[in-house]
């Protein structure tokens, strides 16, 4: 059965509907592009999938014996982080929150887990330093390292590069890939970056207002929205 | 020194200065979550509210406490809610609630007792106010507080810096959005009546300001400002007694001092790290 499972689901907030009869299914290893125009409901997509928000129709089903506790999520920064204090080690940490259970505090495994994940992003040597005073790119690594710790199977990216300049841009997409082809974790990432997205996803979400497409890259490639799309540089 | 002798050889003095170390660090603790999520006005709105179930209670004769305490976790709980969820926001529900809940504790003062003394006591404080059992609850409650918070203070942590993923990664958010409502109500209530309802906020407020500009990790921001809490109360009630000033206002205005000091080493220290 598939990981994740939309079955004519329509979306919106405040009785307006953003996005309708939308369909699509993910098994576990697939790495999924949400792509489309401002508004589309992208941002709105992936709250709903991680239960943030409720469908409006339908409701999405997960298969695979997928719990909330193992899903990952790297949202997009917000204000209230600006001037947060928090070391990288206490943001990265809170990720292992939700394989607490009922233990109040962190054991050992839990902070072995994080030095892990810290290695992995190449932040280990941040560990102490404030959250607020990093680089755009060097905080984003930290808010992946915080995502990996709380999942075991699937990820999910809002915009993940979004203000970063292109060598962190390119060293955030090789992780993303690294944790997706080596790790097989599931990955579904909103994105307004064209050449990254047909370049890494296996399949593609494409939403505008009037009309949905679902499929593999290759379908895509071959679909008049898919032409279109490869056509602009940015979405 | 002798001051210190002096102080603790009263009985009242010793109530008020243990209960008041007590509020002084449960308000620290939860004082950093509050500001950090934008929340530092729900503490004044709270006191106001507190104000008017204390007339109430006076008025009915019932214990103060008994009333103020549950009426403020339902007031905490009703503006979390409402600034939230509503068209509302949240500065200006809280300021509602806090002339509202301030017009209806006056109006049943001047009905039963008159405008006397009492008011003055609800509104800035008194120490003579705290009757030994009051004292003992007070105690016990904020004992309370501060273990449920050392308990999940891994999942405050998690709620006040990013409530959105906590929740989308399993966490109960709204538990914990609500934990801290009550905890934050019952330190108003045990602390309002020492330090008035006009200045208890102020407690929760300040420390967690001042601390947060000289520290840049959380848990050490929640340890300075545990300490500027406590530290500013003794000099606050030790002012107090010595000048027999109000023990409220002192404690906010050592609190204010340190609060100035705090920022110009912030400033100082912003500067160096911006020319290194």
């Amino acid at each position: 059965m598939a990981l994740i499972k939309c079955d004519n689901i329509s979306l919106g907030y405040e009785g307006r509907t953003i996005l309708k009869d939308l369909n699509f299914s993910l098994d576990g290893g697939e790495y999924l592009c949400i792509v489309g125009e401002n508004g589309a409901g992208k941002s709105t997509l992936i709250k709903t999938i991680l239960g943030l928000k409720k469908p409006m129709k339908g409701a999405i089903e997960t298969g695979d014996n997928l719990k909330r506790t193992e899903i990952g999520y790297m949202p997009q920064q917000t204000d209230a982080q600006k001037d947060f204090p928090a070391s990288v080690y206490e943001v990265v940490i809170s990720g292992r929150l939700n394989s607490l259970g009922m233990k109040p505090f962190f054991g050992r495994r839990d902070k072995a887990d994080v030095m892990d994940k810290l290695r992995l992003m190449g932040i280990a040597n941040l560990k102490n330093k404030c959250f607020h005073d990093l680089s755009g790119g060097q905080k984003q690594r930290v808010l992946l390292a915080r995502a990996m710790c709380a999942t075991k199977r699937l990820i999910l990216l809002d915009e993940p590069v979004a203000g970063l300049d292109p060598v962190a841009t390119q060293e955030l997409y090789d992780l993303i890939e690294q944790i997706n082809k080596q790790m097989g974790i599931t990955v579904i990432m909103v994105s307004h970056d064209t050449e990254a997205t047909l370049k890494y996803a296996s399949h593609i979400l494409h939403l505008s207002h009037d009309k949905i497409f679902f499929g593999t890259k290759d379908e895509f490639m071959h679909s008049e929205d898919g032409i279109r799309f490869a056509q602009r540089k940015e979405v | 020194m002798e001051i210190f002798a002096d102080m603790f050889n009263y009985q009242f003095m010793v109530r008020a200065i243990t209960v008041g170390l007590l509020v002084s660090l449960c308000a620290s603790l939860l004082g950093v979550s509050m500001v950090l999520k934008r929340y530092s006005m729900i503490g004044d709105g709270l006191s106001h509210v507190g104000f008017a179930a204390l007339a109430a209670a006076a008025a009915a004769g019932i214990a103060p406490l008994k009333v103020a305490i549950p009426v403020c976790i339902a007031a905490a709980f009703l503006m979390l809610r409402i600034s939230e969820n509503s068209k509302l926001k949240g500065d200006a529900t809280v300021a509602i609630v806090c002339s509202g809940a301030l017009a209806i504790g006056v109006m049943i003062i001047s009905m039963s007792s008159g405008m006397n003394t009492d008011v003055n006591n609800y509104m800035f404080g008194s120490i003579l106010s705290l009757s030994a059992e009051d004292a003992l609850v007070s105690r016990i409650l904020s004992i309370i507080v501060v273990l449920l918070f050392v308990v999940f203070y891994n999942r405050i942590f998690a709620v006040t810096f990013d409530e959105n993923f906590a929740r989308a990664t399993g966490t109960k958010a709204g538990l914990y959005n609500g934990i801290l409502a009550v905890l934050t109500a019952v330190t108003v209530v045990i602390g309002m009546r020492m330090m008035g309802a006009l200045l208890i906020s102020s407690l929760i407020i300040f420390p967690s300001l001042s601390s947060m500009r000289i520290c840049k990790r959380y848990r050490m921001v929640i340890i300075s400002s545990v300490i500027i809490s406590v530290v500013c109360f003794m000099i606050g009630i030790t002012v107090s007694f010595a000048k027999s000033t109000p023990a409220g206002a002192s404690v906010v205005c050592a609190n204010l001092i340190v609060f100035a000091i705090c920022s110009l080493i912030g400033a100082l220290k912003g500067r160096v790290g911006k020319k290194a």
